[in-house]
């Protein structure tokens, strides 16, 4: 059985590493913009669903708030850049350690309470975030910041005649979230959080630490979707409150890793391959009219698809298990 | 005002806080309550007040509909059904709204003039605006008729029964699919009751039930889930919150004062004021 497990953690490294390859690649034939555009978003997407499942996935902590930090990210790194004159990059650190501590801090009083109490807590204090920056003047308020333009530069991370940079970015992101999953998920924290999800009692009186190990599953969650966030800063050049920190995106972040397979490996990225093309061409093929069409498609698109597959695209794939019965 | 939360929430109390099933289309539901109110005033000059019960009606038939055909899939899932749930929802959600825009266009609607709207009556030499003191009439109404089903009626009895074990309700002859359709259809009605009113005083558009959803949300679990009355208490202390943070907060952050009462209440007590759960 070990040896099939490090066979599996080997197997599942080598197609990361091949997927990734190809994707790197995939700039030198596709130079259609459009098409980058919606690379470049489902990459962003496969980054911070990946990163929303090793809390919500593999702890079984379901926040539907991380807009929160997905917002702080982009917030940090834009107020850094535009009042002081900090490099993003740096910002984009200062950003992650941010949300990650805020993370922490939030998680004392909410990882008391459990099921509905805890995802309204999570919706709620997103929200909150969301008020505040709609009401902080010196952030903006409502009108959220214009990143000021100043050419093309790897120093600021900023591009305007190209998107390649952006699109090697999202991927190094992508690449980043999927292999810290991959590290943690064979880590005594992997195990831990597994042991939590299915049950916190037992697996508090057999010694495992439940609240230090969902505050490590939110820490490092956190960090990753807010280095999303300030990628996300950087790559639009424009944020406001309700764009980078709205109740969609804790949604948006959710949605590939349940469609693909929730605490999976794979989950997310193959459900952002999936859902995120299709989102961006619907609003491209029926968003023009205004009237609402690429609502009512990807609507039913979500409401057929976790009908049909409640526990993900990815149980299409694997084997029943061995219940270890012999026949 | 905080009634008028209430009413919202107590469709939500059934659904969500009694049924267990997470809707997130609740809000929807309320916009397509103040829609039918607004057509059945602009087409035949129906006050809503008179129409209320016709929406109602109305919602009663969709949601047990939309019970049968999407929720009973959703609740059959096995393997994280809560996620199937709420994006299940979600979606519908979205839909909804796609169709409200599409056929109702993203024009803010409004009916200009009702029986109540823009009337003030003086109680005891305070103003109150009609509309809203008839929507906190109604409010305690439905309360206290969806505490009696609940608690007094063999039908309230077979919904908590069902949430507890659907399994041995099936072996005593209950069909669960009837009694949560049922359920569905009277969280339904009564949030069409609260768009009914509601549409004399706000203006109607397609996304407007997303603001309200969120705020029934937490006035059901700061209630605590299970508890009809906890419902109906939580929708008096968000409408408390809310006043207060308006006279000291700018009004755009009001609902601050609401969710922070939220997370305040479940931290020191997580299974909110009345919970059974």
């Amino acid at each position: 059985m070990d040896k099939d497990f490090a066979a599996r953690r080997r197997r599942d490294l080598i197609i990361a590493a091949a997927l990734a390859a190809i994707a790197a690649l995939t700039p030198l034939f596709v130079k259609d913009v459009v098409v980058q555009n919606i690379m470049i978003l489902t990459l962003m997407y496969a980054g911070l669903s990946q990163s929303w499942n090793i809390l919500s996935g593999y702890c079984g902590q379901i926040s539907l708030g991380h807009a929160l930090y997905f917002g702080l990210g982009a917030y940090t790194t834009e107020l850094l850049f535009t009042k002081f004159g900090v490099l993003p990059w740096f910002g984009m650190l200062a950003g992650g350690v941010v949300s990650a501590l805020i993370a922490m801090g939030l998680g004392y009083p909410f990882f008391r309470l459990r099921g509905h109490y805890f995802v309204i807590a999570t919706i709620v204090i997103a929200e909150i975030g969301l008020l505040l920056f709609h009401n902080w003047e010196w952030a903006g308020a409502a009108m959220g910041i214009t990143i000021p333009i100043r050419g093309d530069s790897w120093l600021k991370f900023q591009f305007l005649r190209t998107k390649l940079p952006y699109f090697y970015f999202a991927l190094a992101l992508c690449c980043l979230a999927w292999f810290v999953t991959w590290w943690l998920e064979n880590s005594k924290w992997g195990f831990w959080w597994r042991a939590v999800k299915d049950n916190p009692e037992a697996a508090e009186s057999l010694g495992v630490d439940v609240f230090n190990s969902k505050m490590g599953a939110a820490a490092v969650s956190a960090f990753l979707v807010a280095v999303g966030g300030s990628f996300y800063a950087q790559f639009v050049s424009y944020i406001d409150p309700e764009s980078v920190m709205g109740f969609q995106f804790s949604l948006l972040m959710a949605l590939p890793a349940v469609l693909g397979g929730i605490g999976t490996l794979w989950g997310p990225v193959l459900g952002a391959a999936i859902l995120i093309p299709l989102t961006e061409l619907t609003r491209f093929k029926f968003g023009g009219s205004g009237r609402g069409v690429d609502l009512i498609v990807y609507g039913t698109l979500i409401v057929l698809i976790s009908l049909a597959l409640p526990r993900g695209l990815l149980s299409l794939f694997s084997r029943p298990k061995k219940t270890g019965v012999a026949r | 005002m905080g009634l008028l939360y209430g009413l919202i929430a107590v469709g939500l109390a059934l659904i969500f806080g009694l049924m267990d099933v997470t809707n997130f289309a609740h809000g929807e539901f309320l916009m397509i309550a103040m829609y039918l109110s607004f057509f059945l005033f602009a087409f035949f000059a129906i006050d809503p007040l008179l129409s209320a019960p016709l929406v109602a009606a109305a919602l009663f038939i969709f949601g047990a509909v939309i019970y049968l055909l999407l929720v009973r899939f959703a609740m059959r899932a096995k393997a994280n059904a809560g996620m199937v749930q709420i994006f299940t929802t979600f979606g519908l959600a979205i839909v909804m709204r796609g169709l409200a825009q599409y056929f109702f266009t993203p024009d803010y609607r409004s009916i200009p003039q009702s029986w109540l709207g823009g009337k003030t009556i003086s109680v005891g030499g305070i103003f109150l605006p009609e509309p809203q003191l008839v929507g906190a009439l109604v409010s305690i109404a439905a309360f206290a008729a969806l505490y009696f089903f609940i608690h007094r009626t063999d039908f309230g009895r077979a919904i908590e029964a069902t949430r507890e074990d659907p399994g041995a309700v099936a072996l005593v002859g209950i069909d669960k699919n009837r009694v949560f359709a049922f359920g569905w259809g009277l969280g339904a009605a009564l949030v069409g009751l609260a768009g009914a009113i509601m549409a004399v005083f706000f203006y109607i558009y397609p996304d407007v039930g997303a603001s309200f959803a969120l705020i029934a949300y937490v006035t059901v679990a700061l209630g605590g889930f299970g508890s009809v009355f906890g419902a109906f208490a939580g929708g008096i202390i968000v409408g408390l919150v809310e006043a207060v943070t308006a006279l000291v907060l700018p009004p755009s952050l009001k609902s601050v004062g609401i969710y922070s009462v939220y997370l305040l209440v479940v931290f020191i007590r997580p299974r909110g004021l009345f919970g059974s759960m």
